[in-house]
C-alpha cells in the first residue's frame, strides 16, 4: 500500500491565500499541517520530527524567517517549495537581477556599489531620474524615485546612516518611463498560469500600493520569457514581474518566491492554490519515489 | 463566531463566520489590526508590525 504523503504549510498569517490553499488541501484529503513560523523550532541534532513531513511548502510572510527554515529544511533532506537556493535569489532584488543577467535574460539596467559615493558616481553614470531600491523588500516600500543629484546625495546619505547595514548595499536601476502598468505573471514549474496588469497612476504599480489589476493574455512573448527568468533563479511557485520599457520591449523587474495571488486568481477563475498544492504533491511525490 | 473586543479601544467586533486562527481583521473603529489568536472562545490580539523584511 502506497505511503501517504504529509505535507506541512510554513506561514505567519492567514491571508487570503493561505485560506484557499488551506482548503485545496482539505478538498483534496490531504494529511497536511499548519506550522506557524512564530511557533516551531529547529532542533538540529534532531531532524527527525521535520523529516516527517514529505515536502513543505513556504508562506512566511517575513523573509527571513522563510529563508532560514528553507535552509534548515533542505539540510535535513526536507523537499521545500520553493528552495532554500531559490528563495536566497529571488528574495534579494539584487542577486536576482545577477542570475537574470547570467541567463542573458533581459531586464532594466541595473548597477550595485557599496558606498554612497561610488553610488553617486554610477547614479550620475544613468542620468535622472534613477530609482534606488533596498536589495530585500516587498510591496513597493522603501523605492525611491532620485529626480535630481541633490536628492540622490540626500537619499544615500539617510540610506547609509539610518539604514541597516544592508541599506548600504546600493542597488541602482534605471528609471522606466512605463504605460501606467506593470504585468504579474504567475509561473508554477514549468506553465505559466495567468498574468494581470497591475494599473496606477503612480510610478509604484504594485497593487499592495493600490495598484489595480486587470487580466493581461498570456502571448507566446510573455511565456517565454516567464519561463526563462523562472529557470533563471531556479524555478518553482513564482510571480514574475515584467515592464514594457519603451526601448528594450518586456523586461523582467523581480521575482517573487512567496507569491500572493488574491488580486489575480479571481480574473480568470484559475485555482491558483490548487495549483500550487499540486506541484507541492507532485514534489513530495517525487521525492518520496526517490527515498 | 462570537463577538471580540478590540484591544486598542474596545470595540465590540463580530468576525465572519469563516474566520480562521492566524487571520488577520481589522477593527472597523479605530482601523488597527488584529490577529485571531483563538476560535473558542475567540479572542484577538494586536498584530504584529509590519517588519522591513516582509513581504513576497
Amino acid at each position: 500500500m502506497q505511503k501517504r504523503l504529509r505535507i506541512g504549510v510554513l506561514y505567519s498569517r492567514v491571508r487570503v491565500e493561505e485560506k484557499w490553499i488551506f482548503a485545496a488541501m482539505e478538498k483534496r484529503g490531504i494529511d497536511y499541517e499548519r506550522l506557524d513560523d512564530r511557533a516551531v523550532s529547529f532542533d538540529l541534532e534532531n531532524p527527525t520530527p521535520w523529516r516527517a513531513f514529505d515536502a513543505v511548502l513556504e508562506r512566511s510572510i517575513s523573509y527571513n524567517n522563510g529563508l532560514y527554515a528553507l535552509r534548515i529544511l533542505n539540510a535535513f533532506g526536507v523537499p521545500t517549495i520553493n528552495t532554500a537556493a531559490v528563495a536566497e535569489v529571488c528574495g534579494d532584488k539584487l542577486t536576482t537581477s545577477a542570475m537574470l543577467a547570467r541567463a542573458g535574460v533581459p531586464q532594466p539596467r541595473n548597477m550595485a556599489a557599496f558606498s554612497p559615493e561610488s553610488a553617486l558616481e554610477a547614479i550620475e553614470v544613468f542620468g535622472y531620474p534613477v530609482v534606488l531600491k533596498p536589495v530585500v523588500g516587498s510591496w513597493g516600500r522603501l523605492l525611491a524615485k532620485i529626480n535630481d543629484r541633490d536628492a540622490a546625495e540626500a537619499v544615500l546619505e539617510h540610506k547609509s546612516t539610518l539604514g541597516s547595514v544592508q541599506h548600504s548595499v546600493f542597488y541602482i536601476q534605471e528609471y522606466i518611463k512605463k504605460p501606467g502598468r506593470d504585468i504579474r505573471v504567475v509561473v508554477v514549474g514549468e506553465r505559466v498560469l495567468t498574468a494581470m496588469y497591475r494599473k496606477s497612476e503612480h510610478w509604484i504599480t504594485n497593487t499592495a500600493r493600490g495598484g489595480e489589476g486587470e487580466l493581461c493574455p498570456v502571448t507566446p512573448e510573455i511565456e517565454a520569457l516567464c519561463l526563462k527568468a523562472a529557470a533563471a533563479v531556479g524555478g518553482g511557485v513564482l510571480a514574475v514581474d515584467l515592464v514594457e520599457h519603451p526601448e528594450k520591449g518586456m523586461v523582467v523587474n523581480e521575482i517573487n518566491h512567496t507569491m500572493e495571488f488574491h488580486t489575480v486568481q479571481p480574473l480568470n477563475g484559475i485555482d491558483i492554490a490548487d495549483e500550487i498544492v499540486s506541484y507541492v504533491m507532485n514534489a513530495a511525490k517525487t521525492d518520496s519515489n526517490r527515498g | 463566531m462570537k463577538t471580540v473586543s478590540c484591544t486598542e479601544c474596545a470595540a465590540e467586533i463580530t468576525p465572519a463566520e469563516n474566520t480562521e486562527v492566524g487571520e488577520i481583521i481589522v477593527c472597523p473603529d479605530c482601523g488597527v489590526d488584529l490577529e485571531v489568536v483563538s476560535l473558542e472562545p475567540a479572542a484577538v490580539e494586536l498584530a504584529p508590525m509590519e517588519q522591513e523584511d516582509w513581504g513576497e
